[in-house]
């Protein structure tokens, strides 16, 4: 199956979705990898602000290549999920909807993502140039000082991704 | 005595660091159409499909295959002849590095403090560098950025003597078995026997770069390298991990005499994105 899914994403996107499904996010997605997980975590616990709206968001596990000139943003695969595992119960509890990487997560992600109705897609890893054709435009809106650890936020149009874990808890990696 | 300017160095590095990144070896699209006709699911011809389209598109549009441009392993074989002038060739070799990370809009990965700071350098130095010295007045450099995805998948063992060809066999499998979908493969194999604790890792690293239509000099080593090639592609894992007979291209080992009671085995995995140039100066 297909599914053309535009952010935020709601709980009616997220049920239809099996695994092995293919899936094209278009709308807003943001970046965030290991360092940027523990700040959020952070300003989670502390109650502050953060840079972008939990509530629906598409994560994206990627740190960008730089955009030569004339092009939205350089080759933007996805980076290896599982060092995320530690912070993604505590953000899918946030609101958070869908987080995009690649690799295999633990037992404790998988049964936040059944709980709180979310899903986690895999983009393949190592197709940089593919995923990057779908990436419209990208500004960094926090932490600029990691480089390409920072917070971008991404408008993308049908960046191609596969359901590895669904909000049944139904996972590819261990079929 | 050969006479080099170090300056070639800085140019012939900046030059392999971008080459490197955008253009695939060759090998890995001929192996991926290989493995591909043996391949049942749709899904992991569909993920194959999508590697060679975009090896494709990095070289046509001059962009990094992947976006992990990797930290850069560099490889120098001097002839024992050979003169460097003008400065340092260490320098000149972070120089290169330099200067085709930012010609080539190239990811800078490095952070500077391992453990505590982790502030990243701007500039993706230092690489790595190895240096060797060989007969002759030639110099082969070799440029092979390597992302973390793999590297941090990769394992090593000091096993014991006795325990013999079944020991290295599991400890490869389960090296493998336990990076699953994490190091995007298919993936390359470099095995390092032998040597030391830090020498087998080495060979290891240095067993990648070996070509994936050959195997082992040593009919014993090429007998294990195609036994091991298949048992990993028994184990399922397949292209990313989403299942299927593809886990590995090619698997190769690189061996070396060691203690008596030492058998040090390194296993060092390589992504699809198998990125390595080298230049004869």
């Amino acid at each position: 199956m297909e599914h053309y899914l535009t952010t935020p994403l709601q709980n009616e996107d997220i049920n239809k979705l099996q695994i092995g499904d293919k899936v094209f996010i278009s709308g807003k997605v943001y970046t965030a990898r290991d360092a940027v997980h523990k700040k959020l975590i952070e300003l989670l616990e502390k109650g502050q602000v953060l840079p972008f709206q939990l509530q629906g968001a598409v994560i994206y596990y990627v740190g960008p290549a730089l955009a030569p000139p004339g092009l939205p943003i350089g080759s933007a695969g996805p980076t290896t999920s599982y060092r995320m595992d530690p912070f993604t119960p505590t953000l899918l509890k946030a609101g958070v909807k869908a987080m995009i990487g690649k690799g295999p997560r633990s037992p404790k992600v998988i049964s936040a993502i059944k709980n709180t109705n979310s899903v986690y897609l895999a983009a393949i890893g190592g197709a940089a140039v593919v995923v990057a054709q779908a990436v419209k435009s990208s500004k960094v809106i926090a932490y600029p000082e990691l480089g390409p650890e920072a917070i971008y936020e991404l408008e993308v149009e049908n960046l191609p991704c596969y359901v590895a874990i669904n909000s049944s808890g139904k996972n590819i990696y261990e079929q | 005595m050969r006479t080099i300017d170090v300056k070639i160095l800085t140019q012939k590095v900046a030059e392999l660091c971008q080459n490197s990144n955008y253009y695939i070896d060759p090998q890995v699209i001929e192996k991926i159409h290989f493995f591909r006709k043996h391949e049942t699911s749709k899904l992991a011809k569909d993920i194959l499909d999508t590697l060679l389209e975009n090896y494709q598109l990095a070289a046509e549009k001059k962009l990094p295959i992947c976006q992990d441009t990797g930290l850069a392993n560099i490889f120098v074989e001097v002839g024992s002849e050979i003169h460097f002038v003008n400065g340092d060739a260490n320098q000149a070799i972070q120089n290169g590095v330099k200067q085709g990370y930012k010609q080539g809009y190239l990811r800078k990965s490095v952070v500077s403090d391992p453990l505590f700071l982790r502030k990243n350098t701007q500039d993706n130095t230092p690489a790595l560098i190895y240096w060797e010295i060989v007969p002759g007045n030639k110099i082969k450099l070799t440029v092979a950025p390597k992302g973390a995805g793999s590297e941090n998948m990769s394992q090593i063992a000091m096993l014991k003597p006795t325990d013999g060809v079944r020991c290295v066999k599991n400890f490869v499998l389960k090296t493998i078995k336990e990076a699953g979908g994490n190091p995007c493969p298919p993936i390359i194999v470099g095995i390092g026997i032998g040597g030391s604790f830090d020498k087998a890792a080495l060979l290891s690293k240095k067993a990648l770069l070996l070509p994936l239509q050959k195997n082992n000099k040593d009919p014993k080593f090429a007998a294990l390298e195609t036994q091991l090639l298949e048992d990993i592609n028994q184990l399922g894992i397949g292209p990313q991990g989403f299942g299927g007979f593809t886990t590995a291209l090619k698997v190769n080992i690189l061996q070396q005499p060691c203690h008596i009671a030492s058998l040090p085995v390194a296993v060092n995995i390589q992504c699809h994105v198998h990125r390595h140039q080298t230049v004869e100066i």
